[in-house]
């Protein structure tokens, strides 16, 4: 409990936030590895989820590579990817967007599979086009589990993005590693503590960012059904 | 997979495993002995029929000379428990303090640092002699080896051509920002950044890099993101990458020459065991011992065997 009382006290202190090391820009640059990460991935996953979900051809590779890369070692890719690309951000941004791509590409094509073949089959009958049936009807009804696939990405890479500090890139995880190897523990766990305090604020935005992604006509149809 | 609780209870857990992994992952082949009650019976009770624990670091080349130790007692007859592969300082000392352990190979400056934070002295002699001093009672320090392992600020040789450089004291007349990649707490250290300024009047930057001077470390200081590289002086790699160590005219660094500290249950005989194996544990012997292991992942127990039947100590 005293251990936990200091580490609060570590956070609070203002001397610790101010700076190039203060918890302000460590947080910052934290805040930015994450959304850096789950948007390069998302640039690469989306697209292949949609493919794989609007076509329903190579899920079962999909399934197959997702799970392998999750079963990847974070660590262990980061050392390998900066033993090649050298220190800095590149190694971990690799690591974080390993990380990131499966829950992503997973909801990508979840999210289509999710959709009311009916609804499908019925816009087909008004004469929609592949691509109408993509843009107007797979995607928006897709959104919201989309989201949800963002959201756990986001908190994946948040909790492991004190991993890019092993490699002199800053983040939280500078306190971390420096409280474990000079036995700061107050400064060590002060750190989590901030690390699980992005992790709950991301979660919030996403939250309210999965409940705007419900099209308008979804919800209308819900109420309808449940009054 | 919607419920919000349960993704911060997943991120919560994703951060405490990450600080676990950080402090346990010791090595599952190393410490045989690891549940060792029954050491703590048998050390400090003396006595040449008890078991003698020794210790290692949760660092290879440590473990590397708690074996040779280890196997050349096994030769004389004795019998020996090994408990390698234990964390930090602040962890295995209270174990050898209590007794639990009889043998553990040490590092003359810092463990001197770790009982004195005040201590002057600089010369492998005067850190021995002080270390009788402060070492806590039962406990002594045998004979240190020749051999040392201990920070050192290395550059790349064409670095050290351009800027004619073999000491720290050239430093000053390097006109390019000085960056050195070091795990994060060498800007703590006392021979890190603000005793370097102190010594040199040298200003450099530290750059962390978290595997203590392993490959990370010498891949930036090769790839030209960083000037200087704090690197163990026993590293195989300061030779392979043809590296050069910079000299330290003003003992900045404290010499950690290989000083392996006895129980009371470590007889005079035993004692000597150990130390005829210091004796021949010369710098190049254990670069050579950490080559083995580092460029052949040779287990300790075989890099140990061939080094003694080589010293005709086995």
């Amino acid at each position: 409990m005293n251990q936990l009382w200091e580490a609060v006290l570590w956070c609070l202190d203002p001397a610790h936030w101010t700076g190039p090391s203060g918890i302000a820009a460590r947080s910052l640059e934290h805040l930015g590895y994450t959304l850096l990460a789950v948007v390069i991935a998302a640039a690469i996953a989306v697209p292949i989820g949609w493919w794989v979900g609007h076509t329903g051809r190579g899920r079962g590779a999909a399934v197959a590579l997702s799970g392998a890369a999750r079963a990847l070692p974070t660590l262990g890719v980061l050392t390998l990817t900066a033993l090649l690309l050298g220190i800095g951000l590149a190694g971990p941004m690799t690591a974080f967007v390993i990380l990131a791509v499966p829950s992503i590409l997973a909801a990508a094509y979840a999210g289509f599979e999710a959709v009311d073949r009916r609804v499908i089959d019925a816009a087909r009958a008004q004469g929609y086009t592949g691509a109408q049936v993509l843009w107007q009807i797979e995607v928006p009804l897709g959104l919201p589990v989309l989201v949800g696939g963002l959201r756990s990405a986001a908190l994946q890479v948040v909790a492991t993005a004190t991993l890019a500090a092993y490699v002199g890139a800053g983040g939280l995880g500078r306190y971390l590693f420096l409280g474990l190897k000079t036995q700061d523990y107050a400064m060590m766990l002060g750190s989590s503590l901030l690390v699980v305090v992005l992790a709950l604020v991301l979660d919030g935005v996403f939250a309210l960012a999965g409940r705007a992604a419900v099209p308008r006509g979804v919800t209308v149809a819900r109420r309808g059904v449940n009054a | 997979m919607k419920n919000p609780t349960r993704r911060s209870a997943l991120a919560l857990a994703a951060v405490a495993a990450l600080a676990l992994t950080g402090c346990g992952s010791s090595d599952p082949l190393g410490g045989q002995d690891t549940a060792s009650g029954s050491s703590s019976a048998t050390g400090g009770t003396g006595g040449s029929g008890d078991a003698l624990v020794i210790g290692s670091q949760q660092y290879y080349s440590n473990e590397i000379i708690a074996e040779l130790y280890a196997q050349a007692l096994e030769a004389e007859g004795y019998t020996v428990e090994r408990d390698y592969q234990i964390g930090q300082r602040e962890v295995y000392l209270p174990e050898v303090e209590s007794g639990a352990i009889d043998v553990m190979p040490e590092y003359g400056g810092n463990l001197l640092q770790y009982y004195d934070a005040e201590a002057t002295a600089t010369s492998p002699e005067d850190i021995q002699a002080a270390l009788t001093e402060v070492l806590p009672q039962g406990l002594r320090p045998l004979e240190p080896a020749e051999a040392t392992d201990q920070d050192s600020y290395n550059v790349t040789r064409a670095f050290a051509e351009k800027h004619s450089l073999t000491s720290l004291a050239d430093l000053k007349n390097v006109d390019e920002p000085l960056k050195v990649a070091a795990n994060s707490e060498f800007e703590t250290r006392p021979y890190g950044p603000a005793g370097l300024k102190e010594a040199y009047g040298v200003d450099v930057t530290v750059v962390p890099v978290e595997d203590s001077g392993g490959p990370l470390t010498v891949k930036a200081l090769v790839d030209g993101d960083v000037q200087l590289a704090d690197i163990y002086s026993a590293d195989p790699s300061i030779a392979a990458e043809d590296l050069v160590t910079l000299e330290d005219p003003e003992n900045l660094i404290l010499p950690q020459n290989v000083t392996p500290i006895a129980s009371e249950a470590v007889d005079e005989e035993a004692a000597a065991i150990i130390e005829k194996v210091n004796a021949k544990l010369t710098p190049e012997a254990l670069i050579g011992l950490n080559r083995e292991s580092v460029e052949k992942e040779a287990s300790s127990e075989d890099i140990a065997q061939a080094w003694l039947a080589g010293q005709g100590l086995s």
